[in-house]
């Protein structure tokens, strides 16, 4: 199968749909192809309750005409084109706009006993609990960092669940500064409220952190630490991620230009390749409202309508002291990389563990000798981890992007030479 | 849409309620999804598709990561 679309959108998170909607509503034909089984992102989740600016975005999602492709993978792509596994098929879909909504994934870090069944990320247990794994009466350790922990305690407290702790790794002082900043933001500061009312009988503790997991074969108790205080809690799971890192695979495999990380775009949110726009947590995490900015303006960008892409960047604007904020108020402590102790492991897929990797040279040297980051996830969880625990840098893509059965890889295959001209 | 549904995990029949993912169906059948090549049982980390714990074979097909699939009636799964 092949088809050709004005613009085609990768993910249906906010910013997606922000995207496709202003995309289509300025009369372009439109796909968007998402991973997950239904629009919303993570964010915006289904099972739980939506807010009215969820309900509103995924009523006009739903209306618009747009080809929904969910369930589906970009794992290649070129300049006029992406490769696409979904539904059992591989095809491709050409473009003339291409604007990549990937968004964030949870950053994780090695600690004995991580690897034990019962121990989530944060956002992993929140979207496991959404799934249908129940959590009512269990008791549930939340630890990491980021402003996720208090949403999720929330949202599993709702379900009946038990929070023995909220483990923040930043310090009480950078959170309460960050928390003064925001008082020019109400409607956060409200949310930020809620949160703490609906998970308000655990305690909350700051600058601590998980330095054991334990059980037999299942999670049972955490070790926590604060300052030089260690004591260990009984639990039925941990839910425990340290903020956020870009999804951005893609966007490096197109050739588009990174900058500390993340996609740079200009004030249209077009990347370093023409014709290919970014939006979202990729371009830097800034949450709901900075993506839904920025995948309107890269919708409307991507169909020609850069004035109006134009005028909306100031209000974008406005949100980069809150991007910058959040950035600075949850930055990893050091003593987090020593977490992980020789045994630990760190590859989750070819279970490598620290002690295997501690004293490579980098990134690249760590896959060849050690096969780290080799496995199915293609270092998407050990890669972030590395990345704080080594100082290596992370960057090397190489298409399948996903893995993709044989008969999808061979439905779509893009010759050398086209890679090359990227 | 019903208001269970019938899958079978590792041969034997499991009934959970609509909407449920493949993953959090194999939670609440033997609380893991697969053994690690050292031989460790490992459950979902991610919930989101990116992490690979949750990998399973469905309806014969191998690989397929569990939390991004919702149950439907008959689907046959198996731990790896």
């Amino acid at each position: 199968m092949e088809r050709a679309f004005d613009v085609v959108v990768v993910g249906a998170g906010p910013a997606g749909m922000a995207a496709a909607v202003s995309a289509a509503e300025a009369g372009r034909s439109v796909a968007v192809v998402d991973d997950n089984p239904a629009a919303g992102g993570q964010i915006w989740r289904r099972g739980e309750t939506l807010p009215g600016a969820a309900r509103a975005w995924l009523g006009r999602f739903e209306r618009a005409a747009i080809t929904r492709l969910p369930g589906s993978r970009v794992f290649d792509g070129t300049v006029d084109r992406v490769c696409v596994d979904g539904g059992g098929e591989g095809f491709e879909l050409r473009y003339q706009a291409l604007v990549l909504a990937t968004g964030a994934r949870e950053r994780f870090l090695p600690f004995p006993g991580w690897t034990l069944p019962g121990v989530f990320g944060a956002g992993g247990l929140d979207a496991m609990a959404r799934g249908g794994l129940p959590v009512a009466g269990k008791r549930v350790v939340v630890a990491g960092t980021g402003p996720l922990l208090l949403a999720v305690a929330a949202h599993l407290a709702r379900r009946g669940a038990k929070i023995v702790a909220i483990c923040e790794q930043a310090p009480l002082g950078s959170v309460a500064r960050f928390a003064v900043r925001m008082a020019t933001e109400p409607a956060k500061v409200m949310q930020g409220i809620e949160y703490r009312w609906a998970a308000r009988r655990a305690k909350m503790h700051f600058g601590c952190w998980p330095v054991a997991a334990h059980g037999a074969g299942a999670l049972d108790s955490v070790t926590l630490r604060q300052s030089r205080r260690r004591w260990r809690v009984g639990c039925d799971f941990l839910a425990c991620g340290f903020h956020l890192v870009p999804n951005v695979e893609l966007t490096a495999l197109l050739g588009c230009r990174l900058e500390n990380g993340f996609v740079a775009a200009d004030a249209v949110q077009q990347t370093s390749v023409a014709g290919v726009f970014c939006a979202g947590e990729p371009c830097g995490i800034g949450g709901v409202e900075a993506a839904l900015l920025e995948g309107q303006i890269a919708g409307l960008a991507a169909a020609g309508r850069i004035d109006e892409a134009r005028a909306l960047a100031p209000r974008r604007r406005k949100l980069d002291g809150f991007v910058r904020a959040l950035q600075e108020a949850y930055a990893l402590r050091p003593e987090l990389r020593a977490m992980a102790d020789e045994g630990t492991i760190l590859c989750r897929c070819e279970d490598v563990r620290y002690g295997t990797l501690r004293g490579r040279e980098s990134w690249r040297e760590a896959k060849l000798q050690t096969r780290c980051g080799m496995g199915s996830c293609q270092g998407r969880v050990c890669g972030a981890a590395a990345e704080f625990l080594f100082g290596w840098r992370v960057d090397a893509v190489r298409p399948p992007i996903f893995p993709a059965p044989v008969s999808s890889l061979t439905s779509c295959n893009l010759a050398e030479n086209e890679r090359e001209a990227r | 849409m019903p208001e269970v549904v019938t899958i079978s995990v590792n041969g034997q029949p499991f009934v959970v309620p609509a909407g449920t993912t493949v993953a959090a169906a194999m939670l609440r059948a033997g609380g893991t999804t697969r053994t690690s090549v050292s031989g460790e049982m490992r459950a979902p980390l991610c919930g989101m598709g990116i992490c690979f714990e949750c990998r399973a074979v469905i309806g014969g097909k191998p690989h397929e990561r569990t939390c991004q699939i919702v149950c439907e009636p008959g689907m046959d799964v198996w731990s790896t």
